[in-house]
């Protein structure tokens, strides 16, 4: 018999560590090491666009209940996780969002009319300008993750400036696409920076039934790259991180996974009941946590509030409001336009159909242009605890 | 002017096209050093390197979910699927997104990209290795779907579905990568997507193939012309979709009679799709009921008895002869 052989296991001692970064918590009480140096104007600019989303999300919640737009996914609570993030990009940077970005989607440049139009059934609302470098809303969960992976990919293929910032929710990282394009974008070292808007609940499922892992932030160290975790409702810590993130991925020097805890404060959607399945007492403590609330008196402390704020805000959604319900109805025949890039001779004859049909009887095909009759009170979903009910103001 | 068996074949394309725009590019399993699992990215990234000639991590949503991406930046990436049997698992981002873009953002963007992939039974494989899933592509909006049927035009068809500005699924027939070689230009060759090709001309019967299964057309073609004295059609599909109906029905205006033949099971196939087409557009000339000889409505069989499910010359044979006699 041979000696035993020395091939004990040994112990691979990764040197993993994963930040959580807070700078201004709940009560707007700073820690002023960390105080990042952002000029008065733009802390002003976050601001607005936190409120803008904000009041433009109560707006179309309204317009949702009246039966003038479709179904949306709020996204009450999350101001700063987007406006903190996506604030870091260059207007060459490209963003990538999943279905709960409003905020995030109107400081790129998509208009409020867009966002109306989207909701409102109507595929005009997910073209971006010419000049945008944004991609549209995606609704299958976590599957605009590997498109901002080929994005990035490109920018880097054709030696371009540009990086990638790509939205996804705690419940998106149960998805394969995640994981691939997590997987890819690390041994492609690609400039790419992941959003993860950790805000608790995937429509009813929590936190700690998507996920066994400690944080959704170290699931970056897996593939080999950093992740780091902020408070999602601080908008200055989802700043700085976000800045690093990015310098990085400009720098060549790889993706950034951040998590930002936050938390839903509306419903999934539209169509979904939170008092399902979620207590009240829990969503009046995450009130607390406003990032709003917090990021004004921090701004209040420093003379940086502008009172007449919200006034001017309104105003802008009531024009927008306005531009959107005095469209003409969708033209049905648009639906011909754009499955190809030159209609096949069987799609000609579609549209050559529907063309006939429609000269015979244009009220036909034409839905009124609210594209959806209004919910009656009792079919809709209740409001959450503490909500006004809409419908009755 | 090469003899070039449909591998090389495809290789040419690829080569000329990454060669003449430096925006192609070639993503998938194995497609780099090794040159793809049968080698039909062999030596490409000797030539263009490995940025251009990517072997991807092994996930086919990856690959093709990245290659929508490259494609919305401008790049015109050509996926590799290592068998079509795993494209369930990119399904999605080919349904959900590459189809789509285009109609999404109201042509803002698109995907000018194609998705390789070798199909169908013949070569002794394994579960997932052998089937045909031709019709699911088929039945989607906004895609091309294009299978040739010889290296020529395996060739000109890919170049062209690289330049095709909408999303193309593109499949090879394995059986067919190392059966005959042909006669392939050296200068680059285009054909038309959603052009049928009338492989052999006749006047009593229709015979509707495309893939692997031209083969088998063209024995029961020549079969019926020497025992039977019947002259067959045979109409080469070459794009599954856009179906061109203009040159099938032409045919069958002329034939009166009409056969379809695919390794796809047939429920719901592309036959049903051909034969609604023919009869809507050639009902009056119609002497017989359209037949189908397609494989049977069951899960992969098993290369064992692979040869009784997918159709071979006696089955098209015969039903050429029944309808002939109808």
């Amino acid at each position: 018999m041979n000696e035993r052989a020395a091939m004990p296991r040994t112990i691979i001692e990764p040197q993993f560590t994963v930040e959580h970064l807070s700078i201004l918590d709940s009560d707007g009480t700073l820690d002023s090491a960390l105080e990042p140096d952002i000029a008065p104007e733009e802390l002003k600019r976050l601001y607005r666009a936190m409120r803008v989303g904000r009041r433009f999300d109560e707006r179309m919640l309204r317009l949702q209940r009246q039966g003038r737009i479709g179904t949306f996914a709020p996204i009450k609570g999350q101001e700063a996780s987007q406006i903190g993030s996506v604030a870091t990009l260059r207007r060459t940077d490209w963003m990538v969002p999943s279905f709960r970005e409003t905020a995030a989607m109107l400081w790129r440049g998509w208009s409020m009319q867009r966002i109306l139009e989207f909701f409102a059934g109507r595929l005009e609302g997910g073209r971006p300008a010419p000049e945008q470098r944004d991609l549209p809303i995606c609704i299958p969960v976590g599957t605009q993750l590997p498109h901002a992976v080929g994005l990035a990919y490109a920018a880097q293929y054709r030696g371009d400036d540009a990086i990638v910032m790509v939205y996804c929710g705690d419940g998106a990282t149960s998805e394969g696409d995640f994981h691939e394009a997590m997987n890819f974008a690390g041994v492609w070292h690609l400039p790419l920076v992941f959003v993860v808007q950790n805000n608790q609940w995937a429509i009813s499922v929590p936190l700690k039934k998507q996920t066994h892992s400690r944080t959704i932030a170290q699931k970056a160290l897996a593939y080999g790259f950093p992740g780091i975790q902020v408070d999602g409702n601080d908008v200055l810590a989802v700043y700085v991180a976000s800045r690093e993130a990015v310098d990085r991925a400009r720098a060549g020097d790889g993706p950034t996974l951040i998590e930002c805890v936050t938390y839903r404060l509306s419903m999934h959607t539209t169509s979904d009941d939170p008092t399902k399945y979620r207590s009240a007492e829990e969503v009046e403590a995450w009130e607390r946590k406003d990032p709003l609330t917090r990021f004004g008196a921090y701004l209040e402390q420093r003379h940086l509030l502008d009172p007449d704020l919200d006034e001017g805000i309104d105003a802008e959604i009531t024009r927008a409001v306005e531009a959107f319900e005095s469209l003409p109805p969708a033209d049905p025949l648009v639906m011909f336009d754009h499955a190809y890039a030159a209609r096949p001779p069987a799609l000609d004859a579609e549209r050559a159909e529907m063309a006939a049909r429609l000269a015979q009887a244009p009220s036909a095909a034409a839905p009124p242009s609210g594209d959806e009759a209004p919910l009656s009170p009792e079919r809709q979903s209740p409001p959450m605890r503490g909500q006004r009910r809409p419908w009755r103001s | 002017m090469a003899k070039l068996n449909m591998v090389k074949a495809l290789n040419l394309a690829l080569l000329q096209e990454m060669e003449r725009d430096p925006d192609v590019l070639v993503i998938g399993e194995d497609v780099g050093v090794d040159g793809g699992v049968f080698r039909v990215t062999e030596d490409l990234h000797r030539k263009f390197g490995a940025t251009r000639v990517v072997d991807s991590p092994l996930a086919e949503a990856g690959i093709v979910g990245t290659a929508v991406g490259m494609a919305l930046y401008g790049l015109k990436p050509v996926c590799e699927i290592q068998f079509s049997g795993f494209a369930f698992q990119c399904f999605h981002q080919i349904e959900n997104h590459m189809a789509r873009y285009r109609m999404r953002t109201q042509g803002r963007f698109a995907c000018q990209m194609v998705v390789r992939m070798p199909y169908g039974g013949g070569v002794r494989a394994l579960e997932h290795h052998s089937e045909s899933e031709e019709q699911f592509y088929a039945h989607i909006p906004g895609l091309k779907m294009v299978i040739p049927s010889g290296p020529r035009n395996a060739r000109a068809l890919l170049a062209a579905a690289i330049r095709d500005p909408d999303p193309v699924i593109f499949f090879e027939a394995k059986a067919l990568y190392h059966a005959a070689k042909e006669d392939v230009p050296d200068e680059i060759e285009t054909m038309e997507i959603g052009r049928a090709h009338v492989d052999r001309p006749g006047r009593d019967l229709t015979l509707v193939a495309y893939g692997a299964m031209l083969r088998v057309a063209r024995e029961a073609a020549e079969r019926l012309h020497e025992e039977d004295g019947v002259e067959v059609e045979i109409v080469d599909l070459l794009t599954i979709s856009p179906l061109d109906r203009e040159t099938l029905t032409a045919s069958v205006r002329k034939t009166g009679r009409a056969v379809i033949v695919h390794e796809a099971p047939r429920s719901f196939g592309p036959g049903a799709e051909i034969a609604t087409s023919i009869m809507e557009g050639a009902f009056l000339s119609l002497e017989a009921p359209i037949r189908r000889v397609t494989a049977y409505d069951v899960p992969f069989v098993g290369f064992a008895r692979e040869r009784a499910n997918v159709p071979d010359t006696a089955r098209v044979l015969a039903a050429c002869r029944e309808t002939l006699a109808f």
